[in-house]
């Protein structure tokens, strides 16, 4: 996993609530077996018409829209557990997702993919979004390390929370396999013990 | 110290805690299907490592494989290759595998309770949300990601913050009519699709005590849709009985301390919940959505709410559907039954008796996709196959299939379908697809009137 400290950048803001994992990649691109190339279909079904044509008016299909920041509206990756939301994501650009709520899986997916997702309250969130699609060359600020999302034409400068494990993870782009291939001892006396 | 059922599962599986982060949990059953293991086994690969505990682990074909043929090679080039692989890497790593083909094979969340391999005081993952349904027998079941397969296959274990805590009580007696599914589509439209975020429910009160493990299976699968991790029942009597003399069941030398433990789990009295809700089985209707996401659902005899906000009426738009309408008599031309929620026995045997002796309407198609091998063969057994090919409706071999419309069963664009799935996201059962959540009672009348009707006040016989 790349590491991740810090992120200045233009962001794409869809005010949509309840994007679940289907909009995020149908299920019908699911066949793959590997984690490439799921970038393509982001979005598929709201970014392309059947015939594979652009579909006009969606945001990612707006030249003035871009960056590795998507801001999106409430309880964001809801249903499907499918990690390939995340690889999808991340393969598209997106290094950060900012809402005011994320559906838990999501949650953990993004974070095994070096994806941050970042919660601010539903007023912070509105005026984001407003302000970013009025201002596509906007950039926001991420600092991992301190825990802040600032972008300072609007005066934002918001504190976020995430696990201190995460964090260390992120940070350093460890991941939880190797911790816990590190834990075998523990594991197998605790198998001894209750099996 | 007073402990909920959730804690007591908890706090028996974890193995070590990371100071200030997660906790480790010992997972005892991993089940694994073709769609989200590929790339997990391609990590272990990369790595040079092998499963921790193949034993532990069981593997079936069910999103992503056909509905018909399945004793042919499967037409199409990416699920054949999806399902090859999934063979390719239960041998490698010495998984049991009950692939197309084996009398085991189906839904992985319906074939995993009716082997018994799901019991109670266990932890259970999957890398599919749904994996909620097996709490249903007081077990922690929740789905994962990817990242997380290849962690549970390399150490058997997850890393994991716990959960805070939600009961869900519903006491009284229900109303006529009123299914598992419309309790469980009640509850979530009263508490919205994200209410249950970083929680794990316990579902309380005799409406569930006096349900069958079916039904409450239908309930507990349904858990994720308002965005809980998972939801459990305390395990009894109906339990137990359930449980007793399945393939991998205990068995008779183990049975009694099995049961003697599982009788300790149920919630301490005066145990607490960081949110606790309360129902009156009485207010609880048939229910249908109307929308694209599960909470959006009204009683059957209701009419759509009038809310102003964007995301709910773009939901209207792709739904085709006004507020303030009523969804009775409302032309249907698909209905689905069939997925995680309503494949099992009872749910086609309640069909098949408000189905027998009539004929689906002219414009219906009408889909019957039994969960698994076991269930289709007691569908033939028991005469209900003979019913419902009388009817008109189709039946296929056991998959996914409709509910999210991986392989070929999807429903054409702009056609409305009354499902007995638990998603009714746009798209779910293929593009321009609008969805209807409903009970199996209500997808079997609307097949037979080819249009939505108020089973509320029905005397069926
Ligand atoms: S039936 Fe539907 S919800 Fe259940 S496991 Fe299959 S795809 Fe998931």
């Amino acid at each position: 996993m790349e590491k991740f400290k810090k992120l200045t950048s233009t962001a794409v803001s869809l005010p949509v609530e309840n994007v679940d994992t289907d909009q995020i990649i149908p299920a019908r691109f699911l066949k793959a077996t590997s984690k490439i190339g799921f970038g393509e279909n982001l979005f598929r079904d709201w970014r392309y018409n059947s015939d594979g044509s652009k579909k006009e008016g969606f945001i990612l299909n707006e030249e003035k829209y871009s960056g590795k920041i998507l801001v999106a509206g409430e309880n964001f990756g809801c249903g499907s557990s499918r990690e390939h939301a995340a690889w999808a994501l991340e393969d598209y650009g997106f290094k950060v997702i900012v809402s005011s709520y994320f559906a838990d899986i999501f949650k953990g997916n993004a974070l095994n993919n070096g994806l941050l997702p970042i919660q601010i309250s539903s007023t912070k969130l509105t005026q984001l979004l407003t302000h970013l699609k009025e201002n596509p060359k906007s950039e926001l600020q991420v600092d991992l390390e301190n825990q802040r999302l600032s972008l300072n034409e609007i005066g934002l400068d918001e504190s976020f929370e995430i696990d201190s494990y995460k964090k260390m993870c992120l940070i350093n782009g460890y991941d939880d396999i190797d911790f816990l291939i590190s834990k075998k001892e523990s594991i197998e006396a605790f198998e001894a013990q209750n099996q | 110290m007073k402990k909920t059922l959730f804690d007591k599962v908890w706090d028996a599986h974890v193995v070590d805690s990371v100071p200030d982060g997660p906790q480790i949990l010992y997972i005892d059953k991993h089940l694994i299907h073709e769609v989200t293991s590929p790339q997990a086994f391609a990590e272990l690969e990369q790595r040079g490592i092998t499963l921790a505990r193949p034993e532990k682990t069981v593997a079936t074909a069910d999103h992503n494989v056909p509905t018909v043929n399945q004793h042919l090679t499967i037409k199409d080039a990416l699920s054949r290759k999806q399902v090859e692989m999934l063979t390719k890497n239960c041998k490698n790593h010495n998984v049991t595998l009950y692939g197309l083909g084996h009398e085991y094979q189906g839904i992985v969340h319906v074939i995993a309770p009716e082997l018994g391999i799901t019991q109670p005081g266990m932890t259970m993952v999957c890398g599919d949300s749904h994996t909620s349904t097996h709490g249903a027998f007081g077990t922690i079941a929740f789905g994962i990601g990817t990242s997380q397969v290849a962690q549970v296959f390399a150490s058997q274990c997850l890393l994991l913050n716990k959960p805070k805590k939600m009961r869900i009580t519903v006491n009284g007696k229900l109303n006529k009519n009123v299914l598992p599914k419309d309790v469980i589509l009640y509850i979530i439209a009263q508490l919205g699709t994200n209410s249950g975020t970083g929680h794990f429910v316990e579902y309380a009160g005799d409406v569930f005590e006096n349900m069958s493990m079916e039904g409450r299976m239908t309930v507990c699968n349904m858990s994720i849709e308002m965005g809980a991790r998972g939801g459990m029942i305390a395990p009894d009597k109906t339990t137990f009985e359930y449980v007793k003399g399945k393939e991998f069941a205990p068995n008779s030398q183990e049975w009694d301390k099995k049961v003697t433990y599982w009788k300790t789990l149920p919630t301490d009295d005066g145990a607490t919940f960081d949110t606790e809700y309360n129902f009156d089985a009485s207010d609880i209707l048939p229910m249908i959505t109307y929308g694209t996401n599960p909470g959006m659902g009204i009683k059957i005899n209701e009419s759509i709410p009038e809310t102003n906000d964007a995301s709910f009426e773009k939901a209207l738009t792709y739904m085709g559907l006004k507020k303030g309408q009523s969804l009775i008599n409302q032309s249907i031309n698909y209905v689905f039954i069939g997925s995680c929620t309503n494949s099992r026995i009872e749910d086609f045997r309640l069909a098949a008796s408000h189905i027998e002796g009539k004929q689906k309407a002219g414009n219906i198609t009408a889909l019957i996709v039994p969960g698994s091998q076991q269930v289709a063969k007691q569908i033939k057994e028991e005469g209900l196959q003979d019913i419902f090919e009388a009817a008109g409706f189709e039946i296929r071999q056991p998959g996914c299939s409709a509910c999210l419309g991986m392989n070929e069963d999807k429903i054409p664009a702009g056609e409305y379908c009354v499902s007995t799935s638990n998603r009714n996201f746009e798209g779910r059962q293929g593009q321009g697809v609008r969805t209807l959540l409903a009970s199996p009672l209500t997808a079997a009348l609307t097949a037979i009137e080819g249009k939505i009707v108020d089973v509320t006040e029905l005397e069926l016989v």
